[in-house]
């Protein structure tokens, strides 16, 4: 079998390298977050670093056994693993051991983990072996149903763990829809929607509505160029909205200006899709929808956010726009974390020299928040490299995953890539305040078993599918 | 597919986006933007003061007069506090459990997070026993302070007592935080900022319990407390305890100074009290106690009760007169007694009378007339007047005379001025304010003041400013000390005044002192409010002064009476150590007196 001999040489070693640098400067961090001086040994297996070593040794041999198998295998049973997982996801509300407050745990003897980790895996699994399957098109009903629901029944069984965080992860797999040709409209749309969603809690109606109604004429604008139909457009707009204010001074309503506004703006859309209609669905439909969408959206924000997000999210949304600000309260976390990040200065403070991290005023600082102890330690010099080191995996991910001659192959290795930079956006977007705190690991780098594992497992299945790139798949 | 592949830049274009955003962002955060340093900084520093030791206080042979005991504060971090027996630490501390109370929540207004002091100055006795219990209590811990010692019971308003600082005090001096002491009154006050030292301050680090972790920077900015400058007093404490153990029961003061240096040896304000009194938990207490007290013991007589110098200042009159040619040696005036006008002499003696018998006799007529002399030689009352003004300025009255006592009272000297004013104009004459010549009238003298008219007759005729402190460790005293203040009375003069002063000491056993000639003169400070005052001052010995001293009773009657036999005893005291036994009778008796009621029936008659 000269093939299996060329694993080795096919190997893609940069990747190999980049996760075994990342493993330990994961490991010398954790242990500068919780180093004290009655347990100064690395190797104190007491202690998380110690045992941090221990998972490391454990990830070395599941890499090992995930190269060894044959690829075919993945192929083959990756329906089965995801049902497996699916399983477990679905049995470990009632069978799963509670850790801080969320039954998503399972005890083998000494071990415990967590499935919704190894969830991911499986789903990329499942989802390459759909859409890699033979004559698959993306843009039928069926097909996106199907994408869906893969993606979906974990997302549903992970939320009702209580696990938000690791729920989100899932949107992630939208960057690889959008890679096998899914319409960058729903990027746009996502994109929009996040941004509509901020603003809506940030700023008020009536700010919002003068902004929406300036986008939508210089969308129109750029989409229709002609002058004369933008005044038109102007003009349906400006006598709408000023019929509304009037309306608003003439009759005493409980209703606020901007809500007269608001249904100006709506009118105003209306007409102006009447008459892209008559003018046989010109970019004004488009825009209109799109604008009108908004203004729905937009309305819709204040009250679900009030009736749907659940107290303690909310607190940690309006920590992070600054709408609400307690430092000591629920900014507690990202306040503390921002200070550790921030002292870090351009060189940091020395390997076990930080004080925020010494003296446990950032909280979960050996997982979650372990990019502090990067931050405050190493400075301004660290956290770049980091951020680089993650940079160079992402993109040499994706340069694999094109360099795939299997579609299985190339839709797995999207889904490492963006699974990990999920990850990592998240993860250090909430230690510098730019994300709200959703409890999910910094890849190779936050304490923790079954997220090391996980992660393990993820990258050395596509990089055992990389290894065999040039051999013919069963797919 | 191959459109699709591109669609690879897109996705590499959004983590590359997000990459630089978060580079951009930690930049800012951790290169631009300082301010996280001082924030984490101030999340770690914990500075806590290092409290000096205050000088000690020596008297002038040595012997230590104040020194420090350690006390401890209670100190409380509301945060930490956990549940724990309210009982058991009432107990220990010794307070109601509605106190605790209050004090806990009074220490929760002030921060959560940082200790404030809950029970103060807890004495190591029970200290001991609370800190055996102390781990029982988290969010508790001790602070170590100074408070203040005493090797003898005395010379409470001398050293003054030390006190927490007022918002005033802080407003004054940055130096002092809230809760630190500061001294209060006498040589604890003057000498405050030799006294007290600098305040250090070691920083550590903590961390997010508040625990205490290790030093900051390696100690690199820590501060080490340095400790108060020690002051070696003029008080000879064995004449000190003396002067006190004479007085006990009575009022009155002792002011008693070494004339040629103008050294303070005793200074006394009776009824006084023990300064340890007003040291520690039991300070409030005691001094309202001492404060409600009808005697007044808070009083300092010696620096601030203003009395008529009667008797004791005609000695100085005679040399005003002496220098001013207003009489001489062979001056002889006759005296009618009671008869004698304008001013009646009540004391029956020879006549007519001498320079020196004028002295010993305390004879008014004499005075009446050198008075007038003295005035009347000037064309004008108004300059004849100034002349004699001017020497009882010179003699150190109206003025503050010491520069180290802040409650000192100036006394009172007439002038000019104050005679036109009241008068309404310059008509008055010798005879208008003759009350002068025999020291009555518009004039005061504090027993500070009289101690050193006593020192200007042994210097014949020079002061050094009277002063309680003549060393500071490794500093200087004022250079005012060393000031020699003419009174512009000659030498010479001083015969005859001291031959009449030495005759008035030998008058009676019970004020003459085996051994030694020295000079006194009494005098009696009519009282309205109760039987008179007795006052003496004296200095000895007559031809080489050691010491000078001014002694005032309250209610004795005259000066002969108690004032007399106390100064010659502290005199025998300070000169020949002890006492002659044939004088021991006058020793005991001068104790036992009670003289503290103003309507003393045995004496009223």
């Amino acid at each position: 079998m000269p093939r299996r001999n060329n694993i080795l040489a096919n190997i893609d070693w940069l990747t190999v390298g980049l996760y075994i640098l990342m493993l330990f400067l994961g490991w010398f961090n954790i242990y500068a977050a919780l180093y004290s001086d009655e347990h100064q040994s690395i190797f104190d297996i007491t202690q998380q670093y110690g045992k941090q070593l221990m998972w490391i040794g454990a990830a070395s041999v599941l890499a090992l056994v995930i190269m060894l198998l044959e690829v075919n295998f993945y192929v083959f049973f990756s329906y089965i693993i995801y049902g497996v997982l699916m399983l477990l996801l679905l049995l470990v509300p009632f069978i799963g051991k509670e850790i801080n407050g969320a039954r998503s745990w399972f005890q083998l003897g000494p071990v415990t983990f967590q499935p919704s980790e190894f969830a991911k895996f499986a789903t990329a699994l499942a989802l390459a072996r759909y859409m890699s399957t033979h004559g698959f098109k993306l843009q039928t009903t069926k097909s996106l149903l199907t994408i869906a629901a893969i993606i979906f029944a974990p997302v549903v069984l992970i939320l009702l763990q209580n696990d938000t965080g690791s729920a989100l992860v899932y949107f992630s797999f939208v960057l690889v829809l959008y890679r096998e040709g899914l319409s960058g409209v729903v990027l746009f749309f996502g994109t929009l929607v996040a941004i509509l969603f901020v603003l809506a809690l940030v700023l008020t109606n009536l700010t919002l509505a003068l902004i929406m109604v300036g986008v939508a004429l210089l969308m129109f604008l750029v989409f229709n160029p002609k002058l004369k139909q933008f005044f038109n457009v102007a003009i349906i707009y400006g006598l709408s909205i000023g019929f509304f204010i009037l309306l608003n001074f003439v009759i005493n309503t409980s209703y606020e200006l901007a809500q007269f506004i608001l249904a100006g703006a709506v009118v105003g859309s209306i007409i102006v899709l009447y008459q892209s209609v008559r003018n046989k669905f010109s970019n004004y439909t488009k825009i209109a929808i799109v604008f009108i969408g908004s203004i729905l959206f937009t309305i819709s924000v204040d009250y679900g956010f009030e009736n749907f997000l659940e107290p303690h999210h909310q607190v940690r949304i309006n920590e992070l726009l600054g709408i609400e600000s307690n430092p000591q309260g629920a900014g507690y976390h990202v306040n503390q974390s921002k200070i550790a990040i921030g002292s870090g200065g351009m060189w940091g403070k020395g390997y076990l020299e930080g004080t925020q991290t010494k003296f446990d005023f950032v909280p979960e600082q050996s997982t979650d928040f372990i990019f502090c102890t990067v931050g405050e330690e190493w400075g301004f010099a660290g956290t770049l490299t980091i951020i680089l080191l993650f940079m160079t995996l992402f993109i040499r991910l994706i340069w694999l995953a094109e360099r795939q001659r299997s579609t299985f192959s190339r839709i797995y290795g999207y889904s490492v890539a963006v699974i990990l930079f999920f990850h990592f956006m998240v993860n250090i977007g909430m230690t510098i305040g730019m994300m709200p705190v959703i409890g999910i690991p910094l890849p190779f780098f936050s304490y923790g078993g079954s997220s090391l594992w996980s992660f393990t497992i993820l990258l050395f299945i596509f990089i055992r599918l990389d290894a065999s790139r040039l051999e013919k798949l069963s797919d | 597919m191959n459109n699709l592949s591109k669609r690879s830049y897109i996705v590499a274009a959004v983590f590359a986006v997000v990459g630089l955003i978060y580079a951009i962002d930690l930049f800012r955060l951790q290169v631009l933007d300082s301010d996280y340093k001082q924030y984490a900084t101030n999340n770690v520093l914990r500075e806590v003061v290092q409290y000096p030791a205050r000088g000690l206080v020596y008297d002038r042979d040595g012997e230590l007069l104040v020194y420090n005991k350690t006390a401890y504060d209670l100190m409380i971090t509301p945060r930490e506090v956990e549940q724990f027996d309210t009982l058991l630490l009432c107990n220990l501390l010794d307070i109601t459990r509605p106190d605790l109370e209050e004090g806990i929540a009074k220490a929760k207004k002030y921060s959560r997070y940082k200790p404030s002091v809950l029970i103060k100055q807890i004495s190591p006795e029970n200290f001991a026993l609370l800190q055996e219990q102390l781990y029982k209590f988290k969010g508790f811990h001790s602070q170590t302070r100074t408070l203040r010692e005493y090797t003898h019971p005395v010379a409470a308003h001398v050293l003054g007592y030390v006190g927490e600082v007022n918002a005033n005090d802080i407003k004054r001096d940055t130096y002092y935080k809230s809760g630190d002491y500061i001294g209060q009154s006498g040589v604890e006050r003057t000498y405050e900022k030799q006294l007290r030292g600098v305040k250090g301050v070691k920083k550590y680090m903590v961390d997010v319990h508040n625990r205490i972790q290790g030093s900051y920077l390696n100690g690199g900015e820590d501060k080490p407390a340095e400790i108060g400058k020690n002051l070696v007093s003029t008080i000879d404490i064995d004449l000190q305890l003396y002067a006190e153990e004479l007085f006990q029961n009575k009022k009155g003061a002792v002011v008693a100074i070494e004339p040629k240096t103008g050294e303070i040896l005793a200074m006394l304000s009776a009824p006084t009290y023990d300064p340890g009194l007003l040291v520690g938990r039991v300070r409030g207490k005691n001094f309202s106690h001492l404060q409600n007290d009808t005697l007044m013991p808070l009083f300092d007589r010696s620096l601030q009760a203003r009395y008529p110098p009667g008797s004791t200042f005609k000695p100085f009159n005679i040399l005003i007169g002496l220098q001013e040619g207003a009489i001489n040696t062979s001056t002889h005036i006759v005296c009618n007694g009671p008869l004698s006008s304008p001013i009646k002499c009540t004391h029956n003696h020879v006549t007519p009378t001498s320079v020196i018998d004028a002295v010993r006799e305390s004879c008014n007529p004499f005075l009446w007339n050198t008075f007038r002399n003295t005035i009347n030689k000037y064309p004008t009352t108004a300059e004849g007047f100034h002349v004699w003004s001017e020497y009882v300025k010179r003699f150190g009255l109206g003025q503050k005379v010491s520069a180290e006592f802040y409650n000192e009272n100036s006394g009172l000297r007439p002038t000019v001025e104050y005679y036109n004013r009241v008068h309404k104009g310059d008509w008055w004459r010798a005879l208008t304010v003759r009350s002068l010549a025999i020291g009555q009238g518009e004039m005061g003298t504090t027993p500070l003041q009289m101690a050193n008219l006593a020192a200007i007759l042994a210097n014949r005729g020079y002061y050094y400013q009277p002063h309680i402190i003549k060393e500071v460790e490794n500093d200087t005293v004022r250079s005012s000390f060393s000031v020699k203040h003419e009174t512009g009375i000659e030498d010479q003069y001083f015969d005859p005044v001291y031959e009449g002063m030495r005759q008035v000491t030998i008058a009676r056993l019970n004020r003459s002192v085996p051994g030694i000639s020295y000079c006194g003169k009494t005098g009696t400070i009519e009282n309205n409010q109760g039987i008179d005052h007795g006052a003496y001052m004296a200095f000895a010995p007559e031809d080489d002064p050691k010491i000078a001293l001014c002694v005032y009773v309250e209610h004795s009657k005259w000066g002969a009476s108690y004032a007399a036999p106390i100064a010659s005893l502290l005199i025998e005291k300070y000169l020949n150590d002890s006492i002659a036994d044939n004088r021991l009778r006058y020793e005991k008796q001068m104790m036992e007196a009670v003289l503290t009621d103003p309507h003393n029936p045995e004496l009223a008659n």
